[in-house]
């Protein structure tokens, strides 16, 4: 045993530098966040104990209610597109027979760019005077939607900008996981008179099962933190219809100075995602096992 | 959209938490014997010209006041920072403040009394009453006001112009607003006559500036309790003028969920009539699109009951000792409520071309009496710019009105009445309206 943590010393040696990172910036903040959601704060005086009163505040908020089912909507949004869209991508990239790498950077480039930028980017194509999707729609004779403008459009025009400003991650995991299905089992199918889709549905959605299953997870825990698209193109409009948790979340912390209130949503927020990421390590353990 | 977002979140908490543990900021005197003062206010290295004359004003005060050392920091009143700063011992002895800001400061207790020391400041009885009451509560005194703004219509000359509007009798009412902004539309080419704002409380920001501009209000009075006061003929008249010019003569634009960004932009680039603006936008605008003095005017706000008054001031780190309240309040008396220096700055922002006659600083209209009646000498002495532009609006005398009690979680609110009005063409503004009202007075409960 003395002789194993000798061995160790080192490893731990290398790794205290990090763990003292994670201590101060990770670990700390997520402690303090959970006492500050029961304390009232002024930054001049100490604070004081509160109880449930944020928590309390928080229910009363008409907008509590509205941030999460806007989330949970942008997160089966985002599911649907983003992880069927890779996905499919994912299995045409694989049966290129030319221009493999030109096409894999193109389906990257988009997660290169910084989210704000991307943001911006579509705010203008968005826009439905001069903006570039609704001018092309013009072209063909069709009348645009308001896109950001419009309550009934506004949540799926943001996430199709996340879903594509993501896509590459997602695609290029799937494409990898395509490509560890040994040959052989196309083979034998193709030798049985499998057709392409018998053999997606056959061999490639079994083989990638696993993948699917954890980038579902980690999808979720993803998108339900979904903050810069609303904040940086509607602000949470038109009519509340893009108020996220974390915007919501953000507007407590600093429009209203309410520091209690945010760290008792963000509480909230991280059982929520805890009870995805307690899923995701069950998956994990299971497919390591 | 990955967990460093949470994490981001959860680590400007953490910088907010650590005011539990935070000490007191650096010592009040250095070795020398001096008075160490921090302050907020010193403009970015880009804006060249500002911070000269930032750097040189500290040089000249700290010259005549052997006793105080100034140590200027970088940028204004940020309100995302504000409680980290104050927390982590950082927050500056002298900070600025926007008038939104003070009644909640004050509240919270995260300004200092300086009622005792306010007495020595030369001038300040000078300043318009309604301004220093920003900064005031229950008869105490917890910062100085130092520049103000009213709100007017700003609007293109050239697009009047074309439009064959005439630009030296801009539009008075709202109706006449409602006219110009069709003749401007109907130039084509994606131009639109009239646009708001909508998103980032500033939608909520500018209703409460048409509500003022028909002689109505956001909030009022009850006994001792404040209570929502926009549910009413006035706020359903708003309502409907935005919503006829955006769907029925569409004079709006089909873009929303506008800022003040995106306005200025289309300002800029001439694609814009007219908007809701205080005088400031002009030079922004100009400095930023290269544009000329001369395309601008502005006017006094359509309808004239009333205007949305705002501005700056100083407020005093609640952590400061009176020896440092005492030199804060000697540097903002000197560097920005100076008569004897208004000739002077005149001539420095003449000399370096800078625009002088709009109704902006370096001489802010914050003053009564004898001392307005000298600005207002000297400013007209040393115009560098077109200023029979902006004569109208410096002719209009609507009256100043303050914003309303805990501004922004208002303004948020109303925010989705703007929204709803122009982004849904059934949008109806008296369901709007109440259903605003419902919200709007728990948070006026909540004023103390």
């Amino acid at each position: 045993m003395r002789r194993r943590v000798a061995e160790n010393l080192t490893a731990y040696g290398f790794l205290s530098a990090a763990l003292l990172c994670f201590a101060v910036f990770s670990w700390y903040p997520i402690v303090r966040g959970v006492v500050l959601g029961f304390q009232q704060v002024d930054f001049v005086a100490a604070p004081t104990w509160v109880g449930w009163e944020n928590f309390e505040r928080l229910f009363a908020d008409p907008l509590f209610a509205v941030a999460w089912r806007n989330t949970l909507l942008f997160t089966v949004l985002a599911l649907v597109f983003g992880f069927a869209v890779p996905f499919l991508l994912a299995v045409v990239l694989n049966e290129l027979r030319h221009f493999k790498a030109y096409f894999r950077l193109v389906v990257y480039l988009p997660v290169m760019l910084p989210p704000v930028v991307a943001a911006l980017v579509w705010k203008w194509l968005y826009d439905p005077g001069p903006g570039l999707l609704n001018t092309a729609l013009r072209g063909l004779g069709l009348d645009g939607p308001g896109w950001l403008d419009d309550t009934s459009t506004s949540m799926l025009s943001l996430v199709l900008v996340a879903t594509w400003a993501n896509l590459g991650t997602a695609t290029l995991v799937y494409l990898a996981a395509l490509q560890s299905i040994p040959g052989e089992l196309y083979e034998a199918a193709e030798l049985d008179g499998a057709g392409v889709l018998r053999r997606l549905w056959h061999v490639t959605v079994p083989q990638t099962r696993f993948v699917l299953l954890v980038l579902l997870l980690l999808q979720v825990v993803a998108t339900m933190q979904v903050f810069t698209e609303p904040y940086v193109m509607t602000g949470g409009g038109p009519q509340d219809s893009t108020v996220t948790v974390l915007l919501l979340l953000y507007r407590y912390a600093f429009y209203y100075n309410d520091f209690g209130t945010a760290s008792a949503l963000s509480l909230l927020l991280l059982l929520v995602l805890g009870a995805f990421t307690a899923l995701y390590l069950r998956v994990t353990r299971r497919a390591d096992a | 959209m990955n967990s460093f977002r949470l994490r981001r979140v959860a680590g400007l908490l953490l910088v907010g938490s650590l005011a539990v543990t935070a000490c007191s900021s650096a010592a009040d005197t250095a070795s020398g014997g001096k008075v160490v003062l921090s302050v907020n206010g010193q403009p970015p290295q880009t804006q060249a010209f500002e911070r000269k004359i930032f750097d040189e004003d500290v040089a000249e005060f700290e010259a005549a006041n052997p006793d105080i050392d100034i140590q200027p920091h970088e940028g204004f009143m940020d309100p995302k920072t504000f409680s980290a700063k104050l927390a982590g011992g950082q927050l500056e002895d002298v900070f600025y403040a926007y008038f939104t800001d003070p009644a909640q400061l004050i509240a919270r207790r995260q300004a200092a009394d300086i009622t005792d020391h306010v007495k020595d400041l030369p001038h300040y009885t000078e300043i318009r009453q309604e301004l220093r009451d920003v900064f005031a509560k229950d008869g105490k005194v917890f910062g100085v006001p130092t520049a103000n703004y009213s709100m007017g219509l700003l609007y293109n000359r050239k697009l009047f112009q074309q439009a064959g509007l005439n630009p030296d009798t801009p539009p008075k009412t709202w109706d006449e607003v409602k006219e110009a902004a069709k003749k401007i539309t109907a130039l084509g080419d994606n131009k639109v006559g009239f646009a708001e704002y909508s998103k980032n409380n500033q939608g909520g920001w500018h209703f409460t500036a048409w509500m003022y501009s028909v002689g109505g209000k956001i909030a009022r009075q009850d006994g001792d309790k404040w209570v929502a006061d926009f549910d009413n003929d006035k706020g359903r008249q708003v309502l409907q003028h935005l919503k006829d010019m955006r769907w029925r003569d569409g004079t709006m634009g089909e873009k929303q969920l506008l800022v003040i960004e995106d306005v200025q932009q289309m300002m800029g680039a001439g694609q814009l009539g007219m908007y809701l603006a205080a005088p400031d936008n002009v030079p922004t605008i100009v400095n930023q699109f290269k544009g000329d003095y001369a395309d601008y005017g502005l006017t006094g706000i359509p309808d004239g009951k009333g205007t949305l008054i705002g501005g700056e001031g100083y407020m005093i780190n609640p952590k400061a000792t009176p020896e440092k309240i005492k030199a804060g309040l000697k540097w903002i008396g000197w560097k920005y409520l100076n008569p004897d220096r208004f000739d002077k700055n005149l001539k420095r922002y003449k000399d370096q071309g800078q625009p002088i006659g709009l109704p902006v600083p370096p001489v802010a209209d914050i003053w009564t009496g004898d001392v307005k009646a000298k600005q207002t000498e000297l400013k007209v002495a040393n115009a560098t710019v077109p200023v029979q532009n902006f004569k109208s609006y410096v002719d209009s005398t609507p009256a100043g009105l303050i914003e309303p009690p805990n501004a922004q979680q208002v303004y948020a609110i109303l925010d989705n009445v703007v929204q709803a009005v122009l982004t849904d063409r059934d949008a109806d503004p008296a369901t709007l309206l109440a259903d605003a009202e419902a919200k709007v007075n728990p948070v006026l409960a909540q004023v103390k």
